[in-house]
């Protein structure tokens, strides 16, 4: 099959998990650039559809590349082409943000296995014409990474300033200062870990035993035949979010309040508020996600494990990094606690690297890394400030171009 | 640099302190509190700078202003840091808190080949009159805190200080007396005189031999 190589920031049309025409930007490439992953597979062609934000400055020294959480994508910042919602990390991306727009190119992609435009189980196999389903290869953190230096290699982007991600994206930040240490000067892991602990994989099972025991999920062929597991995605949905909030903020916001009724109905509707609320999360997470793609995504974090890669030592995976690293946690976040972080920390303190470790104050659970913290603010700012000055970054971008094929 | 570091006027021992420390050496500040002794030496010697803090609001408050600090107990987690990964460490007002002393100062010179440390000196006369004419633990020793709940747990002079170092397999490179206000009383070598009038003294240390004994080192 031949690819005509597409101009660079064209807005390539690309269905969604729902198969409407969704216009993402994106690179094709060819079966002359296959993705080879761990599991031993090959991936191509391979689409990678992102996002940017600012402008790439001259030297191409200035950008940033932010990794999507779980069930994050492209859209970091500005408004949600599907859901019309802000982006996922809006509060901290636009001019004057600490991913100030003025000063940095921001680069953000959706993740191979996804399904806001990239490569993943709903787009189209090219042995088959239909919908790769389960044929798809289990991917890794890992394969993500490359697949995203695929995509720096094409801008023509030597080194990142700065790689940035909370949760699954602080395991990518991670995973690109271990693999690729010459390309990145500051690495940033917020909400993370270095794997998934045995409750962390128990949660993420539960989501995908939700999914596949939706009759609707058809062995995963669903697309083919026309429905959607929604049920099934929906519970799995609910439950994660549980896991995302702290039992302080959901005492405090919901507690036992009844959801527009004066009494219990003695029934099996939604008769308490956080009931409503979980039901909400769950219906609206369908409209924008594919359920094939929660299998492969949580599948990748579950598979994430960093020091297994270097001898069982975390250590190793950074010894001799330049990288300087931040890391932060937050203290109501039972999903990925401050211990995972401390040990990451541990980690880069034994492999002599540049290392600054905050915790942060806060009772809203493990989302706390998406919403406005002045303290986390502060953290990023300072962290960042410092390294631009490091790094001989102007505090304006003096002629900024866009990057060419 | 744009902006030249301007730091508080009446700090003088981390003036002192500052001056002992070699430019572009790696410098490990154990206890940095604000930041402010590792702003002062990326200013002045521009060193590579990273620090260790008890206080999670003071770690907080140092990375929002772009240092390298990470949230730390002095006595548990120095053992984390590998042999010989700095060129000095420091302790600045510190030792005197610490549960274990002596083996916080094993892993300092573990950790680098010189340390220093400033603490203040329970052997200054004004400490001695306090005891002898008033029967009660100086203020000045404990702070603003009652002798209950003082973080200095840990209190020298000068005198018991260095006979520890001889034993931790360093030797005494400079040692400094400040007075109460922290300037430097100059012509004041290690001595009687200096455990009498030093209200506090900074010592540079440089490991030159294996220790006598190593203190268990269990935590």
């Amino acid at each position: 099959m031949a690819f005509i190589s597409p101009p660079p920031l064209a807005e390539t049309k690309l269905p969604d998990a729902n198969g409407a025409g969704v216009p993402h930007r994106a690179v094709c490439f060819g079966p002359d650039k296959p993705l080879v992953t761990d599991g031993g597979r090959v991936i191509a062609p391979l689409t990678i559809s992102y996002e940017t934000y600012g402008e790439l400055n001259a030297a191409r020294s200035n950008a940033i590349l932010l990794c999507h959480a779980l069930t994050g994508d492209q859209y970091a910042a500005g408004v949600h082409p599907v859901t019309k919602k802000p982006g996922w990390w809006d509060v901290l991306v636009g001019a004057g943000r600490p991913f100030d727009t003025d000063r940095f190119f921001v680069i953000c992609t959706n993740v191979v296995g996804g399904c806001m435009g990239s490569t993943g189980p709903a787009s189209i196999n090219p042995a088959t014409g239909r919908a790769y389903g389960l044929d798809f290869p289990v991917v890794t953190i890992r394969d993500m990474v490359r697949a995203q230096a695929m995509l720096i290699d094409h801008f023509g982007i030597d080194t990142l300033f700065c790689v940035a991600g909370g949760s699954m994206g602080g395991m990518q930040a991670l995973q690109w200062a271990a693999s690729f240490p010459e390309r990145v000067f500051t690495t940033m892991s917020i909400a993370a870990a270095h794997r998934h602990s045995s409750q962390n994989i128990a949660f993420n099972e539960v989501g995908r035993q939700a999914v596949m025991a939706d009759p609707d999920w058809r062995g995963g062929r669903y697309l083919d035949q026309g429905v959607r597991p929604e049920k099934g995605l929906a519970v799995a949905r609910m439950a994660a979010h549980i896991t995302y909030l702290s039992e302080q903020a959901l005492t405090r916001k919901f507690g036992r309040k009844l959801q527009e009724r004066a009494a219990p109905t003695f029934s099996f509707d939604a008769d308490f508020q956080i009931e409503s609320y979980l039901r909400y999360q769950g219906v609206s997470f369908v409209e924008r996600f594919d359920a094939n793609s929660y299998l492969f995504v949580t599948r990748a974090c579950d598979y994430f494990d960093l020091a297994a890669d270097y001898d069982g030592s975390l250590a190793k995976a950074f010894q001799g990094s330049k990288t300087r690293f931040c890391v932060v946690s937050f203290t109501s976040d039972w999903l990925y606690p401050t211990s995972a972080s401390r040990a990451i920390v541990h980690a880069l303190n034994a492999a002599g690297a540049s290392v600054s470790f905050v915790e942060i104050e806060s009772d809203k659970g493990h989302d706390a890394f998406l919403l406005y913290e002045p303290d986390f603010f502060a953290t990023m700012r300072g962290f960042l400030a410092s390294a631009a000055k490091a790094r001989g970054l102007p505090e304006a971008i003096a002629n900024p171009t866009r990057p060419s094929s | 640099m744009t902006k030249e570091f301007t730091f508080a006027p009446e700090r003088f021992d981390l003036s002192v302190v500052a001056d002992m420390v070699e430019a572009k050496s790696r410098v490990l500040d154990v206890g940095c509190g604000d930041g402010l002794l590792l702003q002062l030496l990326a200013s002045r010697k521009e060193v590579d700078g990273r620090g260790v803090e008890l206080s999670q609001r003071g770690v907080n408050d140092c990375v929002a202003k772009g240092l390298s600090v990470i949230q730390g107990d002095a006595d548990t987690d120095l053992r984390d840091y590998p042999e010989d990964s700095f060129d000095y460490v420091i302790l600045s007002q510190t030792l005197q808190a610490t549960r274990r002393p002596r083996v916080v100062l094993e892993h300092m010179l573990r950790i680098g080949r010189r340390a220093i440390v400033s603490f203040p000196n329970f052997g200054h006369w004004r400490v001695r009159a306090q005891l002898l004419l008033g029967g009660r633990m100086p203020k000045s020793v404990n702070s603003d805190c009652g002798w209950y709940d003082t973080p200095n747990i840990h209190l020298c002079t000068i005198k018991d200080f260095v006979a520890l170092p001889d034993e931790l397999g360093a030797e005494i490179e400079q040692a400094v007396a400040l007075d109460r206000a922290g300037a430097p009383i100059p012509f004041m070598s290690v001595g009687r005189a200096m455990n009498f009038f030093g209200a506090q003294a900074i010592f540079l240390l440089e490991r030159a031999r294996a220790p006598q004994h190593k203190s268990a080192d269990d935590m």
